[in-house]
């Protein structure tokens, strides 16, 4: 009988294992990791040339697939929903949601979509995209650095990305007055996603 | 003038109160009008905030201190002039703006202290929040705030008009009252006697 569940067990562990050995590779479809929270999409605005004012987008969800032999065949997609604007702050936040800024009753998420990625160095690269904020669709450059990959702690596999480019409000036709230190906006994007 | 309102006329301090809450109502709606349009740089945009959320809070302890004499001293009866359409329309716009002013303060004090922060009342005193942060109160609250206090100015100038149409057309004392004076005795009562019934 043990002999017997010896048999059959060493061949499935061996199955799993190269399976596992696959699962090492870091090419494949990502999603982000919502659920657990582990992404973040920030802005970082002036306030009158004096401070910076840092808030966030709580809601948003996106994918990456990364081609590991060739790293440029890559893609990132990704959408925010607006009203998910948090800069700790209520008045502040409902005024950002109004039709002074995002005017997210009318245009209720912003997206992302890679249409070029051009590695720069061992671990960062330049992703060239479409961003539509506000109704209007721009191409963007996000500077991307790939922070870490591999197995999870949790029988998953995981990578992590930040990147961040600086946008000009009136380009999105946001032109509600903030002063002249304010016309820019930084954004960070900092996601882990979860191989499928 | 005596303080209290007898089973004919208004009190000092009904009076008071009404124009007081009349003055404020007005105010506070032609602030909040203005003052959401504001440019960033403009003097007002913190200043106009910061009085109307303080002028807000007073209103609704004028609210509470007015509703409460109502019960201790109530107003008196309707004029015998007024016919029953008129009390029962009347009625229904009084407490309905009670309803709309309690509905408007509580809604603006929600937007901002949606996020768990306190509401400040000039340098006096601040009132915390009861919501703690609630994500998306802050947009809720605001709606229900900007037609409520249409709704309230809507309805005053109803109130207004039918003040108006009182003292102008029916020439009776309804206006008068609650502007405390004396209820008028001449035109009405010496026309009334060359009737030839």
């Amino acid at each position: 009988m043990l002999t017997l569940l010896k048999k059959t067990t060493v061949p499935a562990l061996a199955l799993l294992l190269s399976s596992m050995a696959f699962a090492d590779q870091p090419g494949g479809t990502y999603q982000f990791d919502k659920k657990g929270a582990h992404q973040f999409v920030t802005f970082k605005i002036s306030h009158l040339g004096y401070s910076w004012l840092y808030g966030r987008f709580n809601d948003f969800n996106g994918t990456f697939t990364v081609d590991a032999e060739n790293p440029e065949n890559s893609q990132v997609t990704a959408t925010i929903q607006t009203a998910s604007v948090d800069s700790n702050h209520a008045e502040r936040d409902k005024h950002l949601r109004s039709d002074d800024f995002l005017d997210v009753s009318e245009y209720p998420t912003a997206t992302f979509k890679s249409t070029k990625i051009e590695k720069t160095g061992e671990k960062t690269a330049k992703i060239t995209g479409d961003f539509t904020l506000h109704g209007v669709t721009k191409p963007v450059t996000l500077d991307a650095k790939l922070i870490g990959y591999g197995d999870d702690p949790w029988g998953g596999y995981r990578m992590g990305l930040e990147a961040s480019t600086t946008l000009t409000l009136s380009d999105f036709g946001i032109t509600k007055d903030l002063g002249p230190a304010s016309e820019t906006v930084e954004i960070i994007i900092s996601v882990e996603g979860i191989k499928q | 003038m005596k303080l209290r309102n007898d089973s004919q006329r208004f009190g000092a301090i009904a009076v008071l109160f009404h124009w007081l809450v009349a003055l404020a109502v007005i105010g506070l709606f032609a602030l909040g009008f203005y003052m959401v349009d504001l440019g960033y740089y403009d003097p007002w945009y913190r200043k106009g905030p910061d009085l109307h959320r303080s002028i807000g809070v007073l209103l609704f302890i004028a609210m509470l201190l007015r509703l409460g004499w109502r019960f201790i001293s109530p107003p008196p009866a309707p004029l015998p002039t007024h016919k029953p359409w008129e009390k029962i329309s009347a009625h229904l716009t009084h407490w309905a703006l009670y309803l709309l002013l309690f509905v408007a303060m509580v809604s603006g004090y929600l937007i901002s202290s949606a996020d768990g922060s306190s509401v400040d009342v000039f340098n006096w005193f601040s009132v915390p929040s009861v919501s703690g942060h609630q994500t998306g109160l802050e947009d809720t609250a605001g709606l229900i705030h900007y037609w409520a206090t249409w709704a309230v100015i809507g309805l005053a100038s109803l109130h207004a008009l039918a003040a108006i149409k009182h003292h102008l057309f029916d020439r009776d004392d309804t206006l008068r009252r609650i502007l405390g004076l004396a209820p008028r005795t001449t035109t009405h009562i010496s026309n009334d006697t060359h009737n030839p019934s």
